[in-house]
This record gives C-alpha cells, structure tokens and sequence, in this order.
C-alpha cells in the first residue's frame, strides 16, 4: 500500500501545478450557464490549452494524440486541475470520458485516428445517445432501428435525455440492428455525425431550469457502416464498457469538488452561525470522512485498474467496483447539499449565488439527478448484488425477449 | 502510488486468516459464548502472541535478549496492523486485542486495556478487568498517558451485566490509582492509532456481516426461489458493501498516511473519517445481515447477535463517532 508519488508522478504533479497557476490566472470568467454556445466556446478552448500544453489524454495512447501515461497520472490530472478549481470537463464530458475511451478500447484503428485527436484538441464535441423514451433503466429495450443498405444503416427511432446535443458535433448512439435476436443480442454502437439530414434535436427544460439535456429524433438518418464500433450486434457489450467508464473515473474529479464546497460551506456555516448546532456539524463530519473516503476508493480502484492493465497490456477498464463508488457517491453529493440547505435556512429558497458563494439551491437542484443519470441507485444496487456479490438473478428479469 | 497491497501484506493477511480459522473458527467462536464470557482464551491468546499479533509494530530481532519471553517485535507498521486486526474483527476474537497492541508497541508486556479520562458519556467500564496484566490510563487533560496496577482497580470495581456475551465488563466507580507514568509515550498518538486498529476491527466485523448475509440470502427459500433473488433483499446486501468498501479503503489509507507523516492534523482527520465510516459500516451491516436472516437472525442460536453486539461495543472503544465528527469538522474550518 503506497499512496506517496513516484518520482516520475511527483514531477508531473510538480509541473501540472505550475502550469495551472498560470493557466488559472489568465482564465476569463465562466459563461452564463443557459448560453450553450459560450458553454461550448469556453471548455472546448480550456481544452485546447490542456492539449497544447499537454496534459489532454494523459492516459490515451500516443496514436490518438495521448500522452501514454497511466491511469494514476490521469486521476493526479483530475485531482489538480479540480484543487486548482479549474473548469470542469463540462461540454467534452460524454467525448472525453466515455466515448473517447470507449473507442480507445474497442474502435478500429481508423476510429482511434479519425476521432480521438479532435476530442483532445477541444475541437469535436460528443453527446450520448442510449435512453429512449421507452428504455431507460431498461436500456436493452431500445427499439431505435437501423437497417442496412449497402454501406450505411439508416436509422430510424428517438432518443432522449441526451446531454450536451444541442452543441455535439457526434453521438454514440445505440440502435437495433436485429429485431429477430434476443434483446441483448440484436444492438450496435454506432458514431452519429449530428448535422446529418434527419437528425432534429429538441432542447428540454430541467427542474432546475436549464436545458442540459434535449430530445433526439431519428428520421432515417444514413450513417456509414464504418462508423460503428464493435461488431454487428454486439453493442451491448460495447456499451457495458462505455457505461463502466461512466461509473467508474468520469465522476472522480467531482469527488475533490464536493471535498472543496464542503470546506467553503462550513465557512458559511461559522458565519450564519449554524455552525454551534452540535448535530449539524456532525453531519459536516460525517460527510468530510465520506468525500475522503471516497477518493481513497477511486485511488484504490485505479491502483487495480492500472495492474491489471500492466499485466494484460490492455487497457484499464474499470471493473463492477465502479457502481459501489457511483452508487455512494451520488448519495453523498445531494446529502452535501441538503446540509447546505439548512445552513441557509429560508435563504435556500432563492435561487442564485449567495455573495461570493455559489447557488447552493441551484446546485442542490441540478444535483438530483446524480441518482438517475448514469443509471439509478437502484439499478446501482442490483448490479452491486448480483454481479459483485453472486446473488441470483430475480426470476422475473429473466423473460425471454 | 500503488494503492494495493504488497506480496508480503497479502501473504501476512492470508496467513493470520489461516490461523485464526484453524484457531478460533464457527464452533470455538460457539464455545466461547457457551463458556458464559469466559474471558480471552488463554490458549488462543498465547497463540496469537506467538504468532506476533501483539508485537507487529515492536522492534525487529530483539532475540528476547532483554530476557522478557515473546518480546521480538516483528518491524512491521501500522499499514501491516490495519489488516491483521481486519482479521482479528472478521473472527470476532473477543478480548482487549487493540490495548494489548498498542502496549507491545510501547515495549510492555502482558494483556492490557486502555481508558481515558474524563471518560465519555456513560460509565466507566473496563473489559476483562480481573485478566488484565494491565491497565493503561490516558489523561485527556494533561495529556499524560500511565500504568496502573489493574488488581488495584479491580478492588473497587463490580462486575456489571455486559450486552455483548464475549466482552465482560466492570464498572469503576471510585477514582484510578495514578499509577506510573509512561512519560516516552505519546497519549495522543497512542489514542490515534488505538482508534485506527479499531476501525479495522470493524471492517473485518462488516466483511463478515455482508458475506453471512450473502450466503443466508443464496440458501434460504422463499415463494420457491432463494431470498436473494428478491430485489428488497439484494439492495440491504447490495449497501452493507457500499458502507464497507469506502470504510475499508479509509481505514487503509489512514494507516498509510499515519505511518508516514505520524499524527498530523490530517491524518488524525483521516483516521477518525475511518472510525467514523467503519463504525457506520458495521454497526449497520450487522443489523441489517440480522434483517436478511429474519427470525433466525433473532435467536441467539445464530451467531448475527454476537456481531451486532460487538460491533456495539467497537463502536464506543477509542473515538466514539462524536469524537471523531467533532474532529473532522473542526479541521473543515481550518
Ligand atoms: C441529467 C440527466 C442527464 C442524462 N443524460 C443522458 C445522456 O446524455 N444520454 C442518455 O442516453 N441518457 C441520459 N440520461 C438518462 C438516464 O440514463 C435515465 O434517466 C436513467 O437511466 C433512468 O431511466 P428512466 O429515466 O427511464 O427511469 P425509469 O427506468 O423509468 O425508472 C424510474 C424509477 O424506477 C426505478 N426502476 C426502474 N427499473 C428498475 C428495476 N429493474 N429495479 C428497481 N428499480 C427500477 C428506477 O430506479 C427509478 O427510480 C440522463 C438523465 C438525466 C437525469
């Protein structure tokens, strides 16, 4: 058990810091959060200066434009720009964090090289196209068919909840590519340019307000045979790896995030005086001990990741451990700012930022999704029970198609 | 950083895990219950002290050259402890195993037990009080940490009905002896680490908790399929191992940061986030493995209760989980 850096990891460590500092201060102040262009404009350009100075992909091959570094140098990345309070991946999530390494895993060589540089760059943004209207958590559900005609599929269907589509120039979009074949077995992962013809994307409003995510509709779109990823129908298993990503690292940086906020909230705590509430600050303890723990288990999940990696000369999927993490993690957030409520008292039922600080209710909002997206907390638990602990199958789940 | 655990650690791990099933598996654990609180087996704790559970963190290669019998420590820090003591919690080995460390690693000799003083809220209580070589008492005030005669104490303590049948207890009422002082002692390290190898033994109690659970779960049928098919029941398992994972890395990590940078600020934060979340993860994961096992789990043929009450009794060993959230959101304003 050694969670001291290497010589090699300190000195990535040492110049990603100083180089922070100086990215950090000529940073311009983050646009207004409704204004999806400037959203794009500002994290596609953060991304480019990560990328000229060579920190985008630290962990993807040299071939996509990556830096060939390990999986630790990546969360020392996370870790860093998060302490440094840089941007968030915001608009390059899906690309950055799971399609890209999706296609570093299973895409062919021509895929790597076609799509993986310009997410790096900042210059290609991806959106995600799995949940359908009537296949959310039941996801092999998805009913989006495409149909071969010479080298394209035409695609026919809708999807929604998209995250980011109003900005993305591409979609891993899953589809039926066999309607005869059992549910698991006729799907294919296919890479949607946006501006194709047929493709309309309607914005949809959140409870918090915003338009985060929108409505996809599908009308006989052609996408080339050459841009699906994996084999004919056998996208399901493309995309459990695609979904692991998700659970796995993609929400790591965040978990420094919630540290940080936690620390600024018990300030404001101190301040409005909530902070002599014995039972409060409790909760403030329990939550600290929480966050911490979860970094140490992402530390712990990578450190496995990476030696399974080395050994296999793979690549470093995250395993099943990753829905324990997502599943505590999503619970952990929302109670952070469920805490931030009752320091605020009746001030939490005002939207937008508190003096310096940030829209606590906004952000309180914004967070309940952590328990749905990504896939529910109850799903999180059936996946944690039946495939980490070896419990059966419910006999009901087990229908035919 | 490599978080994982070395060759040797996991070589150290399986070979306690060894010896403590062929030593005190299912029917000794039974037998000792049995045994109406018979104290520490003197057996099974000769062994444990042969095998060096008790001298971990104690010099390497004294050769018991200073003449004391069992003395040589084996070098080895608290990174090591943590995962003995996992196992030492996952067999439920009753007796004042975390005292009785920390005096090894203090170079004294015997089973001991450690209060502090003013004592939380509740009584004074002393496990194992009349078997105790003795007895360490810790001065929050001064800071002083110091030995006392445990058959001095025990003259004026009175043996109280204990809810956890493997840990005996007295209830001291009169005022402590003041004892010698250990004046190269560090109370507040001791304390710290005291905490941390108690944390470990509630890691190792939930590992067996969720595992218990989980084979109840895959045998026992219900409406003609086994209980753990039914999605109420895979989500209780499903979280008893949401609680342990993150505890168990806590505990992990803090012994790490403990060995390195000695009792610090943050790593005394990280050892009480670790208390806290392995208290959670046990005292929870016992009751719900008691829920899986439904009117079984009520008996006391079933050996559920002896992990809900030991974990009872953990949990108020070393910092309490007030102690260690007061700490923890102390250090947030920091
Ligand atoms: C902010 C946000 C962003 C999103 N972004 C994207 C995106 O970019 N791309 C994309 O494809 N999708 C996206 N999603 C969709 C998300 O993946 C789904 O909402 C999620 O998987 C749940 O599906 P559902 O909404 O259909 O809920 P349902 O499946 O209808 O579930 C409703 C309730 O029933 C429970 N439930 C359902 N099935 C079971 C079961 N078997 N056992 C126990 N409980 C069950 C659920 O836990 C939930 O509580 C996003 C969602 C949100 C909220």
């Amino acid at each position: 058990m050694d969670l001291s850096d290497t010589p090699a990891e300190a000195g990535f460590r040492c110049g990603l810091r100083s180089w922070l500092a100086k990215a950090m201060a000529e940073l311009g102040p983050p646009p207004d959060p409704a204004d999806w262009p400037a959203r794009r404009a500002y994290d596609t350009a953060w991304q480019r200066q990560l990328y000229e100075a060579g920190y985008a992909g630290v962990h993807w091959p040299a071939e996509a434009g990556g830096r060939g570094a390990g999986p630790v140098e990546h969360l020392i990345l996370l870790e860093e720009t998060e302490r440094a309070g840089a941007p968030y991946v915001g608009a390059n999530f899906v690309g950055l964090l799971h399609a890209g390494p999706t296609i570093v895993a299973e895409g062919t060589p021509e895929q790597r090289r076609r799509y993986l540089p310009p997410i790096l760059r900042g210059e290609e943004i991806w959106c995600q196209g799995f949940s359908e209207p009537d296949a959310g958590s039941d996801l092999a559900a998805l009913r989006t068919r495409a149909v071969r005609d010479g080298d394209h599929y035409v695609v026919t269907g809708s999807k929604i909840w998209t995250s980011h589509a109003e900005v993305a120039d591409w979609c891993e979009l899953l589809v039926r590519t066999d309607p005869e074949a059992p549910r698991h077995q006729g799907i294919s992962w296919l890479i949607l340019p946006m501006d194709a013809s047929g493709v309309t994307v309607r914005p949809l409003r959140t409870l918090a307000g915003t338009t985060e995510f929108a409505e996809l509709f599908l009308d006989e779109v052609r996408v080339p045979v050459s841009n699906r990823v994996g084999a004919e129908n056998d996208g399901w298993r493309v995309t459990m790896v695609t979904l692991s990503f998700e659970r796995g690292t993609a929400f790591a940086a965040e978990v420094v995030a919630c540290r940080r906020t936690l620390g600024r909230l018990a300030r404001l705590a101190e301040t409005e005086g909530a902070w002599t509430d014995a039972v409060l600050r409790r909760r403030f303890g329990l939550l600290a001990g929480q966050f911490d723990a979860l970094w140490r288990l992402v530390q712990w999940n990578v450190s496995e990741a990476a030696a399974a990696a080395a050994r296999t000369g793979g690549d470093a999927v995250p395993g099943a451990g990753a829905s324990v993490f997502k599943l505590r993690f999503s619970e952990a957030r929302q109670e952070l700012y469920d805490l931030a409520a009752e320091v605020l008292g009746s001030g939490s039922l005002l939207l937008g930022a508190v003096g310096e600080e940030e829209d606590w209710t906004g952000q309180r909002l914004q967070g309940l999704s952590y328990t749905i997206a990504a896939g529910t907390s109850q799903i999180q638990r059936s996946i944690v029970a039946q495939r980490i602990l070896g419990l059966p199958k419910p006999r009901s789940a087990t229908r035919g198609s | 950083m490599d978080f994982r655990l070395t060759v040797e650690q996991r070589e150290l791990q399986a070979a306690v895990r060894a010896l403590l099933a062929g030593r005190f598996g299912p029917e000794r654990l039974r037998a000792a219950v049995d045994d109406d609180g018979g104290g520490p087996d003197p057996v099974l704790w000769a062994e444990l002290r042969r095998a060096g559970v008790f001298g971990l963190r104690g010099p390497d290669g004294a050769d018991g050259s200073d003449g004391r019998a069992g003395s040589d420590g084996l070098g080895l820090g608290l990174a090591e402890a943590v995962l003995v003591f996992e196992e030492l919690g996952r067999a439920l080995v009753p007796g004042p195993l975390v005292a009785t460390e920390l005096a090894g690693a203090l170079g004294l000799d015997g089973t001991a037990a450690l209060v502090r003083l003013p004592a939380g809220r509740g009584p004074l209580l002393v496990e194992q009080l009349p078997r105790l070589d003795l007895l360490l008492v810790l001065d929050t005030g001064s800071g002083e940490l110091r030995r006392v005669d445990p058959a001095e104490v025990a003259a004026g303590a009175e043996p109280v009905r204990a809810v956890d049948p493997l840990t005996p207890l007295w209830r001291v009422d009169a005022a402590l002896p003041s004892g010698t002082l250990l004046d190269r002692a560090d109370a507040a390290l001791v304390w710290t680490e005291g905490t941390l190898l108690t944390a470990a033994l509630q890691v190792g109690l939930a590992d067996r908790a969720v595992r218990s659970a989980v084979v109840h779960a895959g045998r026992r049928e219900q409406f003609g399929q086994p209980i753990g098919a039914f999605q109420a029941v895979q989500h209780l398992c499903a979280d008893m191992l949401a609680r342990l994972e993150p505890a168990r890395v806590a505990v992990r990590a803090a012994a790490v940061v403990l060995d390195a940078d000695g009792a610090t600020p943050a790593a005394r934060a990280a050892v009480a986030g670790a208390k806290l979340l392995a208290d959670e993860a046990a005292v929870r994961g016992a009751r719900d493995c008691l829920q899986v096992h439904g009117g079984m789990g009520f008996t006391w043929e079933a050996d559920v209760q002896l992990l809900l009450k030991r974990s009872w009794v953990w949990q108020h060993s070393f910092a309490d989980s007030e102690e260690c959230a007061e700490l923890l959101s102390r250090q947030l304003l920091l």
